[in-house]
């Protein structure tokens, strides 16, 4: 009883918040529904008994992804009125995208109900004794451990390309060496004189 | 309690709500009177280090102070800037309320007391501890007012940098303990040398509660790195805007994410409910009097930093956070496990 009202209140808070980050006009308030359906799917995953996947999803997304997205968000200057202007021009793409995503629902619909893959029986039944975080460690640090590792090397790549296109050496910059500054003592810095009047101070 | 109120006749679903209610009320009450006194507490700690009395007029020795506050703060008038974006001006105190209280579900008082004895408790904490910045960023934002907007940014940069090196420094801690479960953690802890609780003593994890006592400082934005309300430079940071029970519940909200890094402090590095030796005798008084013990001391720590130590410019945090703290972090994360693999889990096959 209780996990169908919170599957049918998690459902519909899920796709409400999705359609509503398409549909507000202010981008702030979109990546804020964005923020309110990552929720809900993570509680829909705790209802199918996935609590790592979605402890991690909250972390991830939530946490860091929309974070960073509300961060550059929040500084647009947007002026509503040239966002409507090219909305003619986007329709037909637009009626493209949909077209394509309805024949794959309604592909995806056929082929669920022609009946299911059967993808149970070749992959191994997961040991119900072991906490999800044991299961997954058990797939992805054995079996599938080079994938894994491919999957950090393009992360890092692309790391590393980040940092290599938004570097880059300005002259004129003042560094800070704090080892230096550290080391700075005040007889280095301070120097008492007795200054005759009338003159000014050598430096 | 669940099984108690089905004895009483109610089915499970209904005894269940019932005593979770009771179990949330049971935790967030005490919470809130541990705020109002813990404010009090900061204040008469800071007074006493500058030689000042701190608040004594409210009641025997000032005990009345907070509530003499909060009462003040209840009777205002609640303005709201007509710039504002008024929904989420006012949505934003609440986020990080609740958020600060959310937490305190899944830390353990005692052997089985807590509310939520879930298998992912330590990641929960992060994901929920990550919903804070959310409060500050939207307060900023919402208030169209330039110095919370820049206290916005800067909080959500430095929240975002030292959550990075907390991940890192209690993935140091899981892989000792075995579980992402705070109260297999908690026991894990038991008898160091024979006679010590607490992972702090373990001389591999002795440099990550100290580094994980400077990133929570960060984290809550307390002195040194209460950058985001630097008053002599924002204003007030993020709550400038706000009056009356809107900054009643940033500075409930605040002390309250305060205690909860106090209680992590304890549960995560030495020894939460457990008494820090491994004493017989000790184990007769109640676990949950060693786990206040505890994060009342962290507590002193953390106010004793705010009156002594000043604050921190902005580039330094960020060169403490991420060239300092997360390759030291990492490295803690190889050193760890590498100790684990030679000596637990039976060295290489």
């Amino acid at each position: 009883m209780i996990h169908v009202l919170a599957f049918y209140l998690f459902a519909i808070l899920v796709v409400s918040s999705g359609a509503l980050t398409i549909l507000s006009r202010n981008p702030v308030h979109s990546v804020l529904w964005l923020i309110l359906a990552f929720f809900n799917a993570a509680g829909l995953m705790i209802l199918l008994g996935a609590e790592f996947i979605a402890m991690l999803l909250v972390i991830v997304y939530v946490g860091a992804v929309a974070v960073l997205f509300l961060f550059v968000v929040m500084m647009l200057d947007i002026d509503f009125a040239e966002l409507r202007a090219g909305f003619v021009d986007y329709l037909p793409f637009g009626i493209l995208i949909a077209l394509v995503l309805l024949a794959e629902i309604v592909l995806g619909i056929g082929i669920w109900s022609a009946g299911p893959i059967e993808l149970a029986q070749r992959a191994a039944p997961a040991n119900p004794e072991l906490s999800n975080i044991q299961a997954i460690g058990g797939l992805l640090y054995t079996r599938y451990i080079f994938l894994f590792e491919a999957a950090g090397i393009v992360l890092l790549v692309a790391m590393i390309g980040a940092i290599v296109l938004t570097h880059r050496a300005r002259g004129g910059v003042k560094g800070q060496n704090v080892a230096k500054q550290n080391r700075r003592r005040p007889q280095d810095a301070v120097r008492n004189i007795n200054q005759p009047v009338g003159q000014g101070v050598e430096l | 309690m669940t099984a108690f109120f089905q004895n009483l006749g109610l089915p499970f679903e209904g005894a269940w709500l019932l005593s979770t209610v009771i179990g949330i009320l049971l935790i967030a009450l005490p919470v809130m009177l541990a705020v109002a006194m813990i404010i009090y507490a900061d204040r008469k700690i800071w007074a006493a280090m500058a030689l000042r009395r701190g608040p004594n007029v409210v009641g025997p020795f000032g005990l009345l102070q907070s509530f003499a506050d909060g009462l003040k703060v209840f009777l205002q008038e609640t303005i709201v800037p007509s710039a504002s974006n008024k929904a989420l001006f006012l949505i934003a105190p609440i986020i990080t309320f609740t958020v600060a209280l959310m937490a305190w579900a899944v830390i353990p008082f005692q052997v089985g007391v807590v509310l939520a004895n879930i298998n992912v408790g330590l990641l929960y904490i992060l994901a929920i501890s990550s919903l804070g910045v959310y409060g500050i960023v939207l307060a900023g934002w919402a208030s169209n007012s330039k110095y919370p907007f820049y206290s916005a940014i800067r909080a959500s940069a430095q929240m975002i940098s030292y959550e990075v090196s907390i991940g890192f420094i209690i993935i140091t801690v899981v892989l000792w303990a075995g579980s992402f479960n705070l109260t297999a953690i908690v026991e894990s802890q038991k008898g160091y040398y024979g006679f010590l609780n607490g992972n702090g003593f373990n001389p591999l994890l002795f440099p990550m509660a100290i580094m994980f006592l400077i990133s929570a400082l960060a984290e809550t934005a307390r002195a040194p790195f209460d950058l985001t309300e630097a008053e002599s430079e924002l204003v007030a940071g993020y709550q400038t805007e706000y009056s009356s029970m809107a900054f009643a519940l940033y500075w409930l909200g605040e002390y309250a994410n305060v205690i909860l890094m106090c209680a992590l402090n304890a549960i995560l590095f030495w020894g939460g409910y457990l008494p820090p030796i491994d004493w017989a005798p000790l184990y007769y008084v109640p676990g949950i009097l060693w786990l206040f013990a505890k994060i009342l001391f962290f507590f002193f720590v953390f106010s004793w930093v705010k009156a002594t130590v000043p604050r921190y410019r902005y580039d330094q945090l960020m060169r403490l956070g991420w060239k300092i703290f997360l390759p030291t972090s990492l490295f803690f994360v190889f050193l760890v496990s590498g100790f684990l693999m030679l000596t637990r889990y039976g060295g290489a096959q």
